[in-house]
């Protein structure tokens, strides 16, 4: 890796994609991803929010941990990593995977792609460079970060195919959700891989950051009715809830960040049983995670519909209107495609079951008063938005 | 192998025999491996020059504890702790100290040290005393504490408080944690003295007398004591493993020798055997490891098996031997100036003074060896003659400070080592070198080697506050339970430590026991 001795110069990292954004830019808006300076919102959140779920959004994914993994041991050693059961897991396939400390506790969410034989990439939340050295002894594998050496865009939306198909990317009407194809937009190499963060038909596009600008154009060179638009990270946000993903080290606090006893979570308390598979064979967390699962649940961060539609933000849940104090809201959003005020709320069970009624006790402000009302959860197991759309192969074109 | 097996033991060292006999005896069917041809690990006797035996890397030892030889019938099977033996502080100018149980003596011995020296070593084996129910039992649990770890606590708390009182009490609890060099410069005067007990107090670990620790490395040392006195390791049916083989194999259990462990066999987080490098596989439903917890977890579970961060943690465990083995054929009887002959047979050390061992050490620190070491020297052959061919003699000499790791390395310099050994003797016995028949030098890395010990450290760790009780060898493993289901620990890397005790054996016995009732 070759680091710019000026860098110390800049704050903030430009990723490949910023002159485009900046001249997009009406609010500037920016905030800080991972280093990088990103746009919270690039123009207006309505028009970003409904790109991805009536247009085609186009968002800069570059600041994204990515970690490519190679060598002879590479699967034993994801294997050991990862809770999940990777058996499935062939070359040009993308898994979701979580990993756990010792203790089995969360220490990061994040996407498995498979190249090759002996070929990962793992792209996650937060910097996993320490975490993943430590678990390499004993591996023949080499851990390479390529944060920097790869630009990457998130296409997402009902038109992102048509868009990325009139861009010039052909063969994308076979691509399965989480397939990889390794394909050109005109002179540019670029590998696509049927994945994204919005719970909507989309893409991710990973290029050489020579080509990135090249790739940019030719996505927004697609003339017609597709909507595309620059998105923020606001407008993400929406969409990640809607679509139920979580988001490590905003929903619960990763534990290798965490200090006091207890403010950690295990993948069962965080919802994400279904990627724990204890019967694979070993992994870090697996003794832990087993004696959890062989004891009552005592928490889970549960999708919740709350009533009415004053923004929830941060609130406290009880067992019952002026009830006992039971979990607290981790992040909400008003849906406008759902018009609900959805949430994510790490809740306490009672006696190993989640109470049978929740209540927030929502604050809120008119005129600057801060006022206070109450109102009914319903939790949901499925993802709030789940259209189907998103899974369609080949997908709709516009 | 049809034969159902309970247990298997890695390596028949002191501590895996213990192990074995008591699991035997309990009634388990207990196989134990052995990578040498012989039983007994740093405490298996060695020869060289075909007729010169050698009581092994351990060549003085305290009585193993009353319990351990009742409970074995060790007397039975041949054991006896040796006859006690004084430490001569061997000075220069042939002006020798004399250090015994009941008192030191010696020319030039102010009478002050002559006085103090009794009171001290009594109050310092109070303090072991009190100390004792933790090197008893199992290290206690701090969380989700246990019935017998409140014992434990209890008895210790009692013994601090109401059994040293209170005076002896506050004077404990100023001295547990500090260096052995404030605590003696304190009482005594005389260089030798001082010399010569700071070296108890850092013999085999990497600390010198200045080090903060030291006195509590010095109270561990003193458990040995309060079984009685030291003696000499010679050889023959008392010799310890000796007995300890015959109690093991008698209540059952098979010693095996020639089968090196090459792995430790674990699906699904639980060992149910073993293979051999010959690639044997022997299964059974215990797997107990009396080898180096690093070796242990690192080379025969390998850390792909281990949770990332426990992985991790156990090669950040302390610990490189910092003493070499010299063993020596000698034609004849040595002469030491000024040194009656009966003396002779006593445990002689060259450490003039407690800055003299302080420079040794800092030499081991920068991977240096000093050019003046410290020796611990025996003579075997004067209590067993069968050691030596008629009229000649052994002569073992433990170097202290010899750093694992030699800047320029030790395949040259090794020769350096035992040259300048054989000369610092010299100084003390003229006659040495014109007796040298033939010797081997065991630095710590050929203990590594041979012994199967990670860097060559005596103990399998270092005896360090951060690393004992419920620290050794690391958390997560210090109940000689491991992160693995059915592997245990049972050797020297394990609470209480090293030296030849045999409890971390029995503690392991006891708790696998235990563990194996409740379920």
């Amino acid at each position: 890796m070759n680091i710019d001795r000026e860098h110390f110069r800049q704050a903030l990292q430009r990723t490949p994609f910023h002159d485009r954004l900046v001249a997009l830019s009406t609010t500037e808006e920016w905030m800080t991803w991972n280093t990088y300076k990103v746009p919270r919102v690039v123009d207006k959140l309505s028009t970003e929010y409904f790109a991805v779920r009536s247009g085609c959004s186009v968002m800069d994914l570059t600041p994204m941990e990515k970690y490519r993994i190679t060598g002879k041991s590479a699967r034993q050693f994801l294997d050991r990593l990862v809770t999940r059961d990777l058996s499935r897991l062939r070359p040009g396939r993308v898994t979701y995977v979580v990993w756990c400390n010792d203790k089995g506790k969360l220490i990061d969410d994040g996407t498995l792609f498979q190249f090759g034989e002996d070929d990962y990439r793992l792209c996650a939340q937060h910097h996993q460079l320490d975490w993943l050295l430590m678990s390499a002894m004993g591996f023949d594998v080499h851990i390479e970060v390529e944060t920097h050496e790869v630009a990457a865009l998130a296409v997402q939306g009902p038109t992102s195919f048509s868009v990325l198909s009139a861009a010039g990317i052909d063969d994308l009407d076979q691509l399965k959700p989480f397939d990889i194809a390794t394909l050109r937009c005109g002179d540019v190499p670029v590998t696509v891989s049927r994945t994204g963060y919005t719970g909507d038909l989309g893409y991710e596009l990973w290029t050489d950051p020579a080509h990135a600008l090249q790739l940019w154009d030719a996505i927004f060179g697609v003339q017609g009715l597709y909507e595309i638009h620059a998105m923020g990270l606001s407008a993400l946000e929406m969409v990640r809830i809607e679509a139920g993903f979580i988001m490590p080290g905003f929903d619960f606090n990763t534990a290798e960040a965490t200090v006091r006893n207890g403010f950690d979570r295990s993948p069962y308390e965080a919802g994400l049983g279904w990627v724990v598979n204890p019967d694979k064979g070993h992994f870090t967390g697996r003794k832990a995670l087993l004696a959890e699962k062989s004891r009552p649940a005592r928490r889970r961060l549960m999708k919740i519909v709350v009533d009415g539609n004053k923004p929830v933000g941060e609130a406290f849940i009880f067992s019952g209107k002026n009830g006992k104090q039971v979990g607290e809201i981790k992040c909400a959003t008003w849906s406008p495609i759902l018009k609900a005020n959805l949430a994510l709320a790490d809740i306490e069970y009672i006696n190993g079951r989640l109470p049978a009624k929740l209540w927030a006790r929502i604050d809120y402000q008119r005129e600057l008063k801060w006022l206070s009302t109450w109102a009914e959860c319903q939790s949901r197991s499925k993802p709030f938005y789940d259209p189907a759309h998103k899974s369609a192969t080949p997908p709709a074109r516009f | 192998m049809t034969e159902r097996t309970d247990a298997i033991i890695i390596g028949a060292g002191h501590n895996g025999l213990v192990c074995a006999a008591y699991l035997a005896r309990a009634g388990l069917k207990v196989l134990c491996l052995e990578s040498a041809d012989s039983a007994g690990g740093m405490s298996a006797p060695r020869s060289i020059a075909d007729d010169y035996h050698f009581p092994g890397l351990a060549h003085v030892a305290y009585p193993v504890a009353a319990a351990i030889r009742r409970d074995l019938r060790l007397e039975q099977f041949g054991y006896e702790p040796g006859k006690a033996i004084d430490t001569i502080a061997l000075d220069a100018n042939g002006k020798h100290l004399t250090i015994g149980s009941n008192g030191v003596s010696g020319d030039g011995l102010p009478e002050s040290d002559e006085k103090a020296y009794p009171e001290f070593r009594e109050q310092y084996l109070a303090f072991a005393k009190a100390l004792r129910p933790l090197f008893d039992n199992k290290p206690p649990r701090l969380k989700d504490i246990e019935f017998a770890d409140k014992t434990t606590l209890a008895k210790l708390g009692w013994n601090i408080r109401v059994g040293l009182g209170r005076e002896t009490m506050y004077e404990f609890l100023r001295v547990a944690a500090i260096n052995i060099y404030d605590v003696l410069n304190e009482v005594f005067d005389d260089d030798r003295l001082k010399g010569a007990m700071a070296v108890d107090a850092v013999m085999g670990s990497a600390m010198g007398p200045r080090t903060p620790g030291t006195v509590l490395t010095w109270l561990q040392r003193l458990q040995g004591e309060l079984n009685g006195p030291v003696s000499m390791q010679s050889g023959g049916r008392s010799q310890l493993v000796h007995a300890l083989t015959q109690s093991a194999e008698d209540a059952g259990t098979t010693v095996r020798l020639n089968a090196h462990v090459s792995r430790i066999l674990v699906e699904n987080g639980k060992a149910f055997g073993v293979e051999l490098s010959s690639g044997e596989m022997l299964k059974a439903g215990l797997v107990i490891s009396n080898a180096d917890p690093r070796s242990t977890f690192t080379r025969l579970v390998g850390a792909p098996t281990l949770d990332a961060m426990f992985a991790n943690r156990v090669t950040q465990i302390r610990g490189a031997g910092v003493v070499a083995k010299m063993h020596v054929a000698l034609s004849g009887k040595p002469e030491f100036s000024g040194l009656p002959e009966a003396q002779m047979a006593d445990r002689l050390l060259i450490a003039p003074s407690m800055n003299y061992v302080e420079r040794a050490f800092n030499h081991s620190k920068y991977d240096e060896c000093s050019e003046d070491p410290i020796l611990e020297i025996t003579i075997p052959s004067l209590h067993n003659d069968a050691l030596a061919p008629e009229g000649h003699h052994v002569m073992s000499i433990n170097v202290a400070f010899v750093p694992y790791r030699l800047e320029g390395g030790w395949k040259e310099q090794k020769a350096t080592l035992a040259y300048r050994v054989i000369s610092q003797l010299g100084r003390y016995s003229p006659n040495l070198k014109s007796l040298i028949v033939d010797h081997e030098l065991l630095t710590p890395q050929d203990i590594e080697q041979q012994f199967h010990a990670v860097r060559g450290h005596w103990h399998h760790g270092e005896l360090s506050i951060h690393q004992s009780f419920m620290m050794r060898p690391l958390h997560g493993a210090a109940q000689y339970d491991t992160p693995i289901e059915k592997l245990f620990l049972c050797g020297a890397g394990s609470h209480p430590g090293g030296g030849l005790t045999g409890l971390p054996g029995r503690n392991a016995a006891k708790r696998i026991l235990k563990l194996r009732g409740a379920k």
